[in-house]
């Protein structure tokens, strides 16, 4: 059963040689016996009754941050600990009416805000290729668990990065779709512009089908739209005629950035990657992003703003944690939200409310924004020249736990490559394109640790992005076992 | 109040709209369920809910912004404003700020700034002796009225005094009331009002300082904290003192105004664009159906009211108090003999009408039938029917109704008098009565007359026509 992709398992219950449950009891049990890595935070008490629908069953994780009914949904934060929503996110009813079996809640750095995992109030997450490294994040625990085999898919939410580093840094499949594809309705917000849901999988081919059962306008959520066709099951074989840009601002960093140079072992697997995609028929040119260098500090500028706000209803009045005690109503806010929230989480809220001061507001959201529009425009003109673009997902593969927490600047950097793409809407995945020995020459379970192919396209761009990415996943044979707990 | 300084009051007014459904969610509006009770996850801002913008508050906010001639903003965008209370679940309140629907407009002589929509607070109830939350024992709150669809209206500085401001605000409550947008009432809190006020040297024109003056929930209450507040700042300045920028409680019990917080401690409220909600597209369609959904636009009646021959004044007060125009225009429809000219009707119905009416009565709710006043106005007019007599048929129609005005001048022999021998003779006895002011009147006292004529009236008990009195008076004098 483990070896079965989501994808072959629905068509293995299809044809009768597996049942649902079987396979949901097969899920659950690992997931509960490998509570080592911590990737759930939530694991499902029983088995639940056959579900019909396209994914005949299919247990799935859903990251904790999506809203389920009486189910805990914390966010990985201290601030929601037992919260019970009484309503389930859209996404997520969506998934289940199509057959989908919720088994488990992942970990996640708290509201989303890491590239590590490390900041969940829940501990944190490990990586299953090395235990001594983070899983990235903010993702990490559907990453991980994917990868591990603790679970045949999962759903995970990207910002400005936190579904496509994960899964670079687990060897996984991540996609980030284009921003308004899937309803945000029942996640629970960490930057409203840029949040998107979006699967995590072992293979592309997984990947599209859980999208396709995933996006469509929700009357309840203004900003989600219906994409202009269906979600195809990927067949690409070549890359016949498929111009790929690599972008020279982003491969080759300077200044302030120098930090988000890609490590020689990604370099190298990268330009791996690009010779097999000529060999599929591609072609490769530069290609010209010149402000996705800004798009990083617009980032750090525009999300915690919205993040700001968005947490300003974690209050202690109507739900979570209310600190006890409090004299009056300021005390009751600010001692419930010095203890609700962790320190990755006030960095940004303090950032974010300063950026939105008045007197400080045109200087930095108000130039964010112009930025964001900056970049959006690049891309744009970009895919004037060529149908996609690629970069590797990740600078570094995965790090060691705590080597960046001490320089919240180091742990940005993390964003470098996935954050433009996040500004400007835009689709883009992450594929798994080779092991590299890690920065200092350790070497773990397959001989090395996995790098990820970042490829996006112009918005709604969903099918020919995972077409590309299905002929370089073959072409690639990467080899996600050693990672299997 | 003296005359050395001139008070500037523009008004901040929130309206209640009457949609079915909150502002950003589908719950319904509350009348006085029990709380809590018209809720749900958006309303209540739990974790990952979304706002969707209310279509109909948009096309009631569009009616009001055609209603007072504002400029509908194509593409307007809703804002954060984010500050923490009890009251207000998610940290902010959605509303908008510098890119509103409607933009500019004026409703009689005071022009508007702007109008935009934006969603109602919860509702606090503090425990206790204080009242207020700072000393309360429990604060409460009802998420019931949270959500509520408002619009807020906001004048330019144009008013000069607690009255006027007063008056204008019942001009606005009806033309709302006429396009059934809202309740409008002020008890209930489905119309607030907030005035900002400033004095300055009269016959100059810079703006003095301004405080906001806040909670006065009825007309009485306007007049008197505005009044109270200007007294207040008056003194200051008549004292060499300085008016400061801040924001004012007005306590109608005690009269007293009271400072809630100093320009040092307004908040900062952080505005940037809503991220979770798209820009509300104006097009031809929705204004289309904003329009056809109002009877008539005020002005546009004013307009046709002059066309029948009104002058502008009475034109504007007909058409911007609806209930008078529709009352007036019931009326002129009523096909009575003679016909009253539209004039001559109108000034009857603003006039001696509503003199007689208690403040703010729709004439549709009095005992005079719109049919029995034109039919009054028609006998007066072509003389029948003296003005006295009139006013006279008029009093009984108030007081007891009646179909047939002229019923009443036969019952009661109010019937004009030609200027036949009967009033001659009349005349001639005020004259003998009157000796002492005839022989003033024939001197060029024109004022001398007043008692001559009184004595006619008597006698006739108003039938006369005055001027047909003093013309008898001048030719028996020989003058």
């Amino acid at each position: 059963m483990l070896e079965l992709s989501a994808a072959q398992a629905i068509a293995a219950i299809e044809a009768g040689e597996l049942s649902a449950q079987e396979l949901f009891a097969f899920y659950r049990e690992r997931a509960n016996e490998h509570g080592g890595l911590n990737c759930f935070t939530w694991i499902a008490d029983g088995v639940p009754l056959p579900s019909g629908g396209p994914l005949s069953g299919v247990p799935l994780a859903v990251k904790d941050l999506f809203c389920t009914e009486g189910v805990p949904t914390q966010s990985g934060s201290r601030i929601l600990e037992g919260y019970l929503p009484p309503y389930t996110a859209t996404v997520v009813s969506r998934l289940s009416d199509a057959g989908a079996t919720l088994v488990a809640k992942t970990n996640q750095d708290e509201f989303a805000m890491g590239s590590s995992t490390e900041n969940s109030a829940y501990g944190p997450t490990l990586n299953p290729w090395d235990r001594g490294r983070v899983p990235g994040g903010s993702s990490g625990g559907s990453a991980a668990a994917v990868a591990a085999g603790l679970a045949p898919w999962a759903l995970g939410t990207d910002t400005g990065g936190s579904i496509r580093q994960p899964a670079a840094l687990c060897g996984v499949v991540g996609l980030k779709p284009t921003y308004g594809s899937v309803s945000r309705y029942g996640m629970i917000a960490f930057a409203s512009s840029l949040d998107q849901a979006g699967p995590l999988t072992r293979d592309v081919t997984d990947a599209a089908l859980l999208l396709k059962h995933m996006v469509g306008r929700d009357p309840c959520d203004a900003t989600s739209l219906q994409l202009p066709g269906e979600i195809a099951k990927p067949q690409a074989e070549r890359l016949d005629g498929v111009r790929l840009g690599v972008p020279a601002e982003l491969l080759t960093p300077g200044g302030d950035f120098a930090g988000a140079e890609a490590e020689p072992g990604v370099r190298d697997a990268f330009e791996r990657t690009l010779k097999l995609a000529e060999d599929l028929g591609a072609s490769v040119q530069e290609v010209r992003l010149p402000h996705a260098p800004y798009a990083l500090p617009a980032y750090y500028v525009l999300a915690p703003s919205e993040a700001s706000s968005n947490l300003a209803r974690f209050d202690g009045v109507r739900f979570g944690m209310r600190a006890p005690d409090a004299t009056d109503l300021l005390d009751m806010y600010t001692r419930t939200r010095h203890d609700g929230f962790g320190p990755e989480v006030k960095r940004r809220i303090m950032l974010g409310t300063y950026a939105l001061s008045s007197g400080y507001y045109d200087a930095y959201y108000g130039r964010a924004q112009r930025v964001r529009t900056k970049i959006a425009e690049d891309f744009r003109s970009a895919f004037q020249d060529v149908d996609l673009i690629v970069t590797p997902t990740s600078a570094s593969v995965a790090f060691e736990l705590g080597e960046k927490t001490a320089n919240p600047w180091t742990m940005y950097l993390s964003d470098y490559f996935t954050v433009p793409m996040s500004l400007a809407g835009i689709p883009a995945i992450s594929i798994p394109c080779g092991l590299s020995p890690a920065s200092d020459g350790a070497s773990p379970a397959g001989g090395g640790l996995p790098v990820g192919l970042q490829i996006a396209g112009p918005a709604f761009s969903e099918n020919r992005l995972l077409d590309a990415a299905h002929a370089l996943e073959r072409a690639i044979g990467f080899d996600g076992v050693p990672a299997r707990v | 109040m003296s005359e050395r300084y001139e008070p500037v009051i523009g008004l901040e007014i929130h309206v209640q709209l009457a949609t079915a459904t909150k502002m950003f969610c589908g719950c319904e509006l509350s009348f006085g369920e029990p709380p809590n009770t018209r809720t749900c996850a958006v309303c209540l801002g739990l974790p990952g809910s979304l706002p969707v913008a209310n279509a109909r508050a948009v096309h009631f906010g569009l009616m009001i912004g055609l209603a007072l001639g504002s400029e509908l903003a194509p593409r307007s965008i809703f804002h954060r404003k984010n500050y923490f209370y009890p009251d207000l679940p998610k940290g902010y309140q959605i509303s908008q700020y510098d890119e509103p629907l409607c933009l500019g407009g004026r409703l009689g002589d005071v022009r508007i700034h702007r109008v935009h929509l934006e969603e109602d607070a919860a509702k606090l109830i503090h425990l206790g002796a204080s009242g207020r939350i700072h000393g309360s024992d429990v604060s409460i709150v009802d998420f019931n009225r949270g959500g509520t669809p408002l619009a807020e209206i906001v004048t330019e500085p144009d008013l000069r005094s607690p009255e006027q401001a007063s008056e204008w605000l019942k001009l606005l409550r009806t033309t709302l009331r006429q396009l059934g947008v809202s309740d409008v009432n002020m008890e209930e809190g489905s119309l607030r009002c907030d005035a900002n006020i400033s004095l300055r040297p009269s016959g100059t024109s810079e703006l003095g300082v301004k405080t906001e003056l806040k909670n006065m929930n009825s007309f009485r209450f306007i007049e008197r904290g505005i009044r109270a507040e200007i007294a207040r700042q008056e003194t200051l300045l008549s004292s060499g003192g300085k008016v400061l920028q801040e924001t004012l409680h007005f306590d109608p019990g005690s009269g007293a105004i009271t400072s809630l917080r100093s320009k040092e401690e307004a908040h900062d409220y952080r505005y940037f664009p809503e991220p979770d909600l798209v820009p509300v597209a104006i097009d031809e369609a929705m204004i289309g159906e904003a329009r056809a959904a109002m009877s008539e636009l005020p002005a546009e009646r004013a307009e046709r009211l002059e066309e029948l021959g009104l002058s502008a004044d009475s034109a504007q007060q007909l058409a911007f108090r609806g209930e008078l125009g529709d009352y007036f225009e019931a009326a002129l429809a009523a096909e009575v003999d003679p016909a009253p000219p539209p004039q001559a009707l109108a000034n009857w119905v603003t006039g001696e009408l509503l003199g007689r009416l208690a403040d703010g009565e729709d004439p549709a709710d009095s005992r005079v039938g719109a049919r029995a006043l034109a039919a009054l106005v028609g006998l007066v007019s072509a003389k029948r029917v003296s003005v006295g007599a009139g006013r006279q048929v008029l009093d009984r129609l108030v007081a007891e109704g009646g179909e047939d005005p002229a019923a009443i001048v036969q019952a009661e022999g109010l019937a004009a008098m030609d200027g036949g021998d009967e009033l001659w003779s009349i005349v001639a006895a005020a004259l003998a009565a009157n000796a002492d002011a005839a022989a003033r009147v024939r001197e060029g006292n024109a004022k001398a007359i007043g008692p001559i004529v009184g004595y006619v009236m008597r006698e006739t008990k108003g039938r006369a026509e005055g001027t047909e009195v003093a013309r008898l008076v001048h030719e028996q004098l020989g003058i």
